[in-house]
């Protein structure tokens, strides 16, 4: 109805309410400072709020609100990872997203359409059996099909290429899904601004006092800003974040691009990937092919995308689908991405006592939105790592009790 | 397409080449405790700025080192391992 579209406008009885009240000044000192306006620091403060009570949060992000890696994301969400202490973790991330259009009164578009991952050579299916197994043994549904199996999830997908890319097998997983991260990041904005905690954009921290073992306060382009505890959760600027409070983490950054096509009829129900082919292919609720695929070859911080890695995803994407060929590409991106040598994240305490750290996301971190939002909320308030938190803490790497899961992310995010 | 200049084989498409990563410094085995190798096996240089890196030139299995900006992507120079280090 126009016209009422136009009263409405016009009326002053419906003034427009926006999802978040614009930048506030800075206190002087808050309980809790999230830096890093993205999906899991937005997340944290919605935890900390709605859960702990604790309502003087302020969240720092330098640029606008989610602009980071939670924008660029291709939104698998998934928990089909190979060590139990993975697949805990990633499976109650995954549980967390089924209710979570609830929980934020704010339709995320989550859509519970599983992901098919392929395997072209034996090694790859031999691993698939184990991921497979740990995944059952973990509650989750997760289970090797062969290639009828594959042909029948996905009746489109080329099966005889032949040679050394023939398609074997797959790994089948129904708790895969997609939502739409834009929504993930302003519904968890939207709850934790109505409940009191403050959003800051455009203020971005450049510097901590450090006093004795204690963050006594951040310095920002905006001035400075006391806190009692203070969360790291700045995605690709993680390395950098960390050193500013004399801490070094393991993380090395690289670019991760991607690509959607134009929009086409729904025809690919499930999330699709390839490990030897590095690429996977998802459809979005628009109808658009979302393709990603491996990291950039070499450490840089740029999110520049290159012609070389988009060729390489086309060529993955016709290959499994050769129909798509004369399909035009529409948006191509790249993010900076914060990778660890084990390919899991570094959650939980910092060498400083109430410096905590939300970070080495890497390439695998949308799925994990909600899950780390609230651990790491229940962290703050109790000032202690719960234990589903304690096998992702940073001494993991002096003890040597790495948490390898580069076989099971590399390819399929 | 990128080109990176080896000290063998001249101006070649980057595609050509394997980055191997910053050069670290090798701890002493019989001196080294535990936290010290792990910040050598886990912990790379990753600052904003210049690095030096091993890379490789895979179809001569060539390595050198490259002297690269982490930002702006700029490959300053490359050299053969026998040379010295340091920034020219
Ligand atoms: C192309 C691509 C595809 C991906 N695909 C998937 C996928 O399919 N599934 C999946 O699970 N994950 C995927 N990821 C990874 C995922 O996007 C990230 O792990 C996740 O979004 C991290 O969320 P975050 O909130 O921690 O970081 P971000 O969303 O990056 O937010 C960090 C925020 O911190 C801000 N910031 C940085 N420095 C400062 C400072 N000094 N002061 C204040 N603020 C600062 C930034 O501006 C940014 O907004 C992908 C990533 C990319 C790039």
């Amino acid at each position: 109805m126009p016209l009422r579209l136009l009263k409405y406008g016009l009326s002053r009885d419906y003034p427009v309410s926006g999802d978040i009240p614009a930048t506030p000044a800075l206190k002087p000192a808050y309980d809790v400072v999230i830096i890093g306006g993205g999906g899991h620091g937005l997340s944290c403060a919605h935890h900390l709020a709605k859960y702990h009570g604790i309502k003087s949060v302020a969240v720092l992000e330098k640029g606008y609100l989610a602009g980071g890696n939670t924008a660029r994301n291709t939104t698998t969400i998934r928990s089909n990872y190979i060590t139990p202490e993975g697949i805990a973790f990633y499976k109650e991330g995954v549980e967390l997203f089924e209710r979570l259009s609830q929980e934020l009164d704010f339709n995320v578009m989550f859509s519970q359409r599983g992901q098919l991952t392929l395997a072209h050579t034996e090694a790859t299916m031999r691993s698939f059996h184990m991921r497979a197994e740990m995944g059952k043994h973990m509650g989750t549904r997760t289970e090797v099909v062969d290639q009828k199996g594959v042909e029948e999830l996905c009746p489109l997908i080329n099966m005889d290429y032949g040679g050394a890319l023939e398609i074997l097998g797959g790994l089948w997983h129904a708790d895969g899904g997609t939502a739409r991260h834009d929504a993930v990041a302003w519904g968890y904005a939207a709850q934790a601004s109505r409940r009191g905690v403050e959003i800051h954009q455009r203020t971005e921290v450049q510097g901590f006092e450090v006093v004795g073992d204690r963050v006594q306060a951040v310095k920002t382009n905006r001035g400075r800003v006391a806190c009692g505890q203070v969360l790291i959760a700045t995605g690709g600027m993680n390395y950098d974040v960390a050193l500013m409070a004399g801490v070094e983490l393991p993380i090395r950054c690289y670019p991760l691009q991607a690509m959607v096509t134009q929009p086409l009829k729904p025809w690919l129900h499930t999330l699709v990937s390839s490990v030897s082919l590095h690429t996977y292919l998802v459809q979005s609720s628009r109808g658009e092919v979302v393709i990603g695929g491996g990291s950039d070859p070499y450490q840089l911080y740029s999110t520049r995308s290159t012609l070389d890695m988009k060729v390489h995803l086309a060529e993955g994407a016709v290959h499994l689908f050769p129909f798509l060929q004369g399909v035009r590409l529409l948006r191509q991106w790249a993010g900076i991405t914060d990778m660890t040598p084990d390919y899991s994240p570094i959650m939980g305490a910092s060498p400083l006592a109430n410096l905590w750290l939300d970070c080495g996301w890497g390439t695998w971190g949308f799925k994990a939105t909600p899950v780390a939002g609230k651990r790491m909320a229940q962290t703050i308030a109790d000032g202690r790592v719960p234990d589903i938190l304690k096998p992702f803490a940073l001494e993991r790497f002096e003890t040597f009790r790495l948490l390898n899961e580069m076989g099971a992310t590399a390819a399929s995010h | 397409m990128k080109l990176l200049t080896c000290p063998m084989n001249g101006p070649r498409n980057i595609d050509e080449f394997q980055s191997f990563g910053p050069v670290r410094a090798r701890p002493d085995p019989n001196a080294t405790a535990d936290p010290e190798w792990s910040r050598h096996l886990f912990r790379a240089e990753n600052r904003q700025g210049v690095v030096v890196e091993w890379w490789r030139h895979v179809p001569s299995n060539y390595f050198f080192l490259a002297e690269r900006d982490l930002v702006s992507n700029e490959i300053i120079r490359t050299f053969d391992a026998s040379e010295p280090r340091g920034r020219a």
